[in-house]
């Protein structure tokens, strides 16, 4: 009796799934004007504009070759998005004319819909800078970089010379160490956000 | 029987075409053939048949054989657009002695089953449309072309590569040609040239030989420093308008000695020939094997034009060759056929500002390093940095600067590939350099061109995939001082790199002629959207363009290497001697017609003819058209408030029945329905 | 008299305020009046974009929709922070390209009883608004003691000249408008590489390696070309810059001592406002020993690097950055 010797292929290799094909498509459409994402020809020209490439784990490039082969999993788990500073020089020089900082600003909310963000620093200072906004209206630089700084411990204490940085802040650039004042429209604009959010996730 | 009834019918064939499934596919070619054949018997329908391909030798010959066995008078053909086969139709009428203009060739494919899926409405559509075809083909007469002599000379606008094969191959025929050459010398750029690829040929050296036999040859009169101004006429009788602007130089006297450059104290930077890297003075050849060897004054930058003083020139000319009072002279010449050979323009790289290029003293144009490279050149052959003293130890070679950019340009320049490989060849021969090449792809596809990709990796040069980002002298680390640093994603590797280099080239793509609108209205052909001129058909006709007797040929068409734009070049004359050869062409009998009796003498049409083909005679009080120059536009017809004017082919009463045909079966409808 | 809708931003009345001040002095000066928008709010920044698209965009387009209420004529609104401005006016233009996109956020807007027709206003950048509106002759006419001596780095950042949906710039990367004015105002400008190289943004709290990196490259850029002071036209760039420079000497064991203003507050010294009134002296690299420099008349200082354009003579002329430039090529007599 022979035996059937099943070899396995590795996992990443596995079967494509239908919506994985589409996920250049569905990327593309999720940014607000016509980015043109279908048109890369991988020429490299947003990688190397990059200022903050060395510290990502692809490049602009490899992103959109990623997205076009469906490697959804690798692409929403990269921290590439988080280390975009939306300096635009990749969007003004792409020759295909790809509106790529609005690309990544889309792959953020996507990573942060699926949950698959791997390093939450980025996205934790977001999410405290909003919630001030969301209560008060206005941004609150003091009480941000005290909650990032304190939740995100290790980091801080890394930096040198913080400490007099911080007093700094406070003493010679005057910023105020208590949260700003609300303004008058917050209920409405209360409701202008809840409603934004149920279009957002239907 | 009425008076209408009494007259003679014309005998009518229709036929209407298959063309495979194009036709067949959606319109029920049988039902409208028969259709034809029972309802238009009283306007005169004697046969209709339906075929698979009536372009076909035996679709022809069917015609043919209806038309001697049942004395066809008129002919009917239910296919493709004119565009594509009334010729053939034509011709086979004429075959069997049937004037061609007798017979009308309808379109059913591309006016209806083309851009129509419903079958039923696409059949009817066919059969008003044939009814229209046989209502008007009753009122065609027949025409006779109209034969124009065909003038033997030929103009050349261009002094380039392109135009200079094409004069030789016609003036080597036996025919005159003029050359027309806006600079003081023809050449173009590939005069300015180092080597060529893919042989490694000496620029030079083969193009000046050429130039010699151009500048020697009895055949041809070479018109430099001279532009166009005008044309007039039609193919076959063309009168161009050239202005020659003054050299300044009696050329009659000048030996060529070169003695006035070497004296004229006035140094300015010479953008042309030098590509902005070097100088000439005011008075200058623009490099030495120049043809024709006189010198011209640059009156902008002369002192004497400017200020009144110097005069060196004159002074040291041993033969008295300089002559200040010259003037521009215009001159008029009447030829045949014009090729236009005008060439390219560089890209300006100051438009990508990340590439640093006019702020950077040590990032180069291709067109620059041509000339540093070039042993007459400002280096005298050496390449060295913007010092004109240091060897660079390493250079980066960035491809598509300017080409297959949306920001720029969004073509390929096509010959920027194998120019690059050209330098990363040269500076290693001449250098031993360290050298990059940075590329989305590698564009290697003619006759050894991709061996010389081979070459050129072999010889040690680096291959960095990837479009260059930006070009910056702001180090970050001590590594970096005093370089140029090439930032890139290398997209093979997948991450970004610095790479410091002492020299950059930018490979700057290809673009029309500044002025290259105003050229082709000048000449009456068209530009496309990107500036390049447009030829008759992509594929097919390269050579030739819209408008009878203006061809063109070389990088105006659109970027091409130096042996695409010979061959070009060599087709244009061919096609042009064939046509001198013939002695006379026939027009196309479509032309305008001023009926005496009604004309009031307005002149109205006079001012609405875009070729000028009107004229008014005093003594009578009319208009009449001239038939050669007419081109049957149909403008005046329409203009004339007197409606004095027809068009032969086009007439009134052609166009009313036409219309009257093709609501033929819609009117019958009506008139069912208002007797139900 | 011009009159502008005015979107201060967060920064203005926390970070910024030295900014704050100056625009206000030197607005006066030009004959501007900024009418604040009532009520606005935070545009967001990046911060929200990174979140979620919907609510980041009826966020920004909330400031517009007030902005379109209270528009009394003038239909400008003016922004002096880079981020605000970019929010702004990329709100405005994707509701407006994107017909389905603009009724979304007005939708949102909606539950808030509010509405912005896309179009409606312009949103520009104060610099924006001084060059093309003021203009550099009028601002001439303004200086009552020039800025001769103060060799100042131009420093634009990234926001303002990319993605420039309107075309307003000169150019994406070496605009020449901040140059200009600080030459207008008398200064000495030096021909900075890195001028619309990015600050780091917000990469101060989440990867400072990164950011330290490019502030370090801005400042010692600046150094290397010899300028007295960096100018900035953003809250973002200039704390960056200042407040961090200290972190980023630590972190790379350097030494720089780059003073940070903002364009308005040399603006307003040169049209002869005190420095108490322009925010002097909140800044945390003290610009105390520049500003001295220039309280005299100061012999220009001979750059070590880079080497001045001198004409070239042989062999070949030195690069043109506009084309059609003169350059002098040095004597008429060539040599024989």
């Amino acid at each position: 009796m022979s035996e059937e010797v099943i070899v396995n292929s590795p996992p990443s290799a596995g079967p494509v799934k239908h919506e994985d094909l589409a996920l250049l498509n569905q990327v593309a459409k999720l940014a607000p004007g016509d980015s043109h994402l279908e048109m890369c020809i991988q020429c490299g020209t947003c990688g190397g504009s990059c200022p903050s490439a060395s510290a990502m784990d692809h490049t602009p490039r490899a992103i959109f070759a990623m997205l076009r082969a469906g490697m959804r999993d690798e692409v929403l788990k990269s921290n590439t998005p988080w280390m975009c500073v939306s300096c635009y020089y990749c969007t003004v020089r792409c020759p295909q004319d790809i509106h790529i900082t609005d690309i990544m600003y889309t792959l953020k909310n996507m990573s942060l819909k699926s949950k698959m963000v791997q390093d939450s620093t980025a996205s934790d200072f977001s999410r405290t800078f909003i919630r001030y906004v969301e209560n008060y209206g206005r941004s609150f630089e003091i009480g941000l970089a005290g909650i990032q700084n304190v939740t995100h411990l290790r980091l801080a204490t890394r930096l040198p010379n913080m400490a007099p940085m911080a007093l700094g802040m406070l003493t010679k650039k005057g910023m105020s160490p208590f949260p700003p004042k609300r303004i008058k429209g917050m209920d409405g604009l209360k409701k202008i956000l809840k409603r934004a959010k149920e279009m957002e996730a239907a | 029987m009425s008076a209408e009834e009494k007259m003679p019918k014309e005998r009518i064939g229709v036929y209407v075409c298959h063309c495979g499934s194009n036709i067949a596919g959606v319109v029920n070619v049988a039902e409208v053939s028969k259709w034809a054949g029972d309802n238009l018997k009283d306007q005169g329908v004697v046969v209709s048949r339906d075929y698979k391909f009536m372009c076909s030798s035996l679709g022809q010959e069917l015609i043919q054989k209806d038309i001697k066995e049942q004395k066809l008078t008129r002919v009917v053909v239910a296919a493709c657009s004119p565009h594509l086969h009334e010729k053939t139709f034509r011709n086979a009428c004429k075959g069997a002695d049937l004037n061609p203009y007798l017979c009308e060739l309808v379109s059913v494919r591309e006016q209806d089953s083309w851009v129509h899926t419903d079958k039923i409405a696409a059949t009817e559509k066919a059969k008003a449309i044939v009814a229209g075809g046989v209502s008007r083909v009753v009122h065609h007469e027949p025409l006779t072309p109209l034969k124009v002599p065909i003038h033997p000379a030929t103009l050349i606008v261009g002094g380039g590569i392109a135009g200079i094969q094409a004069a030789l191959e016609i003036a080597d025929a036996g025919f005159p040609v003029y050359l027309v050459e806006r600079e003081p010398s023809i050449g173009g750029h590939m005069a300015q040239f180092d080597k060529t690829f893919p042989t490694l040929d000496c620029s030079a050296c083969i193009l000046t030989p050429k130039m010699v036999d151009v500048g020697n040859h009895p055949n041809i009169t070479m018109l430099t420093y001279s532009e166009v101004q005008k044309v007039d006429g039609y193919v076959g009788n063309f009168a161009v308008t050239i202005n020659k602007h003054a050299r300044y130089v009696k050329t009659a006297d000048c030996t060529g000695c070169g003695v006035c450059w070497e004296k004229c104290p006035k140094k300015v930077i010479d953008d042309k020939f030098e590509a902005g890297l070097g100088y000439r003075k005011a008075v200058y050849t623009p490099f030495p094997q120049a043809v024709p060897k006189y010198p011209v004054i640059d009156d902008i930058n002369c002192t004497y034009f400017q200020k009144g003083t110097c005069k060196a020139c004159e002074k040291f000319c041993p033969t008295n060759a300089i002559d200040f009072t010259q003037k521009n002279e215009i001159m008029t010449v009447e030829v045949g056929n014009i090729i236009l050979a005008t060439g390219w323009d560089l890209f300006d790289a100051r438009r990508v500002p990340n590439y640093g290029y006019g702020r950077l003293a040590n990032v180069f144009t291709n067109m620059e390093f041509e000339r540093l490279s070039n042993s007459a050149g400002p280096t005298g052959g050496n390449i060295v940095l913007r010092d004109g003293k240091t060897t660079p130890k390493s250079v980066g070679i960035v491809h598509c600067v300017g080409s297959r950019d949306k920001n720029y340009n969004n073509y390929c320049s096509a010959i920027c590939c194998m120019q690059s490989l050209k330098f990363a060849h040269l500076v290693h021969e001449k250098t031993g350099a360290t050298v990059y090449n940075f590329y989305i792809d590698i564009r290697t596809p003619a006759k050894g061109y991709d061996e010389f990709y081979q070459r050129i990796i072999e010889e040690g040069a680096l291959f960095v995939r990837g479009k260059v980002a930006e070009i910056t002298d702001a180090a970050r680390n001590p590594g970096e001082e005093g370089k140029l640093i090439i930032q890139v994603e290398d997209t093979l590797v997948g991450k970004q790199r610095r790479i410091p280099v002492d020299m950059v080239i930018l490979s700057a793509g290809l673009e029309p002629r500044a002025g290259s609108k105003e050229l082709a209205k000048t000449f009456g052909i068209s530009c496309s959207a990107d500036g390049w001129f447009i030829e008759r058909h992509p594929k097919l006709d390269p050579v030739a363009t819209m408008t009878e007797g203006v061809y063109i040929a070389g990088c105006v068409q659109g970027p091409k290497d130096i042996p695409a734009s010979v061959a070009q070049g060599a087709a244009a004359a061919a096609r042009i001697l064939g046509k001198i050869q013939q002695k006379e062409i026939a027009l196309e009998p479509v032309r305008a017609t001023i009926n005496e009796e009604q004309c009031s003498g307005c002149r109205i049409c006079n001012t609405l003819c875009p070729y000028n083909a009107i004229l008014f005679h005093e003594d009578t009080m009319v208009s009449e058209v001239n038939p050669a120059l007419c081109q049957g536009c149909g403008t005046c017809v329409a203009g004339c408030p007197a409606g004095a004017i027809s068009g032969t082919g086009f007439s009134n009463l052609q166009i009313l029945s036409q219309i009257d045909g093709l609501l033929l079966l819609t009117l019958d409808k009506k008139k069912e329905a208002v007797v139900a | 008299m011009s009159e502008y809708l005015f979107y201060p931003g967060c920064s203005m009345e926390s970070s910024a305020k030295a900014y704050y001040h100056s625009v206000m002095s030197v607005c006066k000066t030009m004959d501007i009046q900024l009418k604040e928008i009532d009520d606005w709010n935070c545009c967001g920044a990046t911060e929200y974009l990174s979140l979620e698209l919907t609510p980041a965009y009826a966020l920004i387009a909330r400031n517009l929709a007030l902005a379109e209420q209270q528009a009394n004529g003038s239909k400008t609104v003016v922004a002096p922070c880079s981020a605000c401005y970019l929010n702004l006016s990329k709100a405005d233009h994707y509701m407006h390209e994107n017909k389905a996109f603009g009724e979304k956020i007005n939708t949102a807007l909606a539950a808030g009883g509010m509405h912005y027709d896309p179009g409606e206003l312009v949103v520009r950048h104060l610099l924006d608004v001084v060059i093309n509106e003021i203009g550099l002759d009028k601002i001439k006419e303004k200086v009552v003691k020039p800025l001769t001596g103060l060799r100042v780095a131009p420093y634009v950042g990234c926001m303002l000249p990319r993605p420039d949906y309107n075309n307003r710039y000169s150019d994406n990367e070496h605009p020449y408008e901040l140059d200009d004015l600080m030459r207008a105002l008398g200064a000495e400008v030096i021909d900075f590489p890195l001028k619309t190289a990015c600050c780091g943004g917000h990469m101060t709290q989440i990867g400072p390696g990164t950011a330290f990196e490019l502030i370090r490259r801005l400042i010692s850029s600046a150094d290397d070309y010899k300028a007295d002071v960096l100018v900035a036209l953003c809250p973002m760039c200039q704390m960056n810059l200042d407040a961090f420079q200290g972190q980023m000497n630590g972190y790379f064991h350097t030494n720089y001592h780059m003073p940070i203003l903002f364009f308005t507050q040399l603006m307003g010294l040169a049209f002869g406002e005190k420095p108490e009134n322009l925010g002097f002296g909140s800044e945390f690299v003290s610009a105390h020993e520049a500003m001295k420099r220039i309280g005299i008349k100061t012999p220009v200082l001979e750059p070590t690097k880079p080497a001045a354009k001198k004409p070239a003579g042989l062999p070949m002329p030195p690069p043109r950055p506009r084309s059609g430039e003169k350059v002098n090529i040095g004597s008429e007599e060539a040599s024989q």
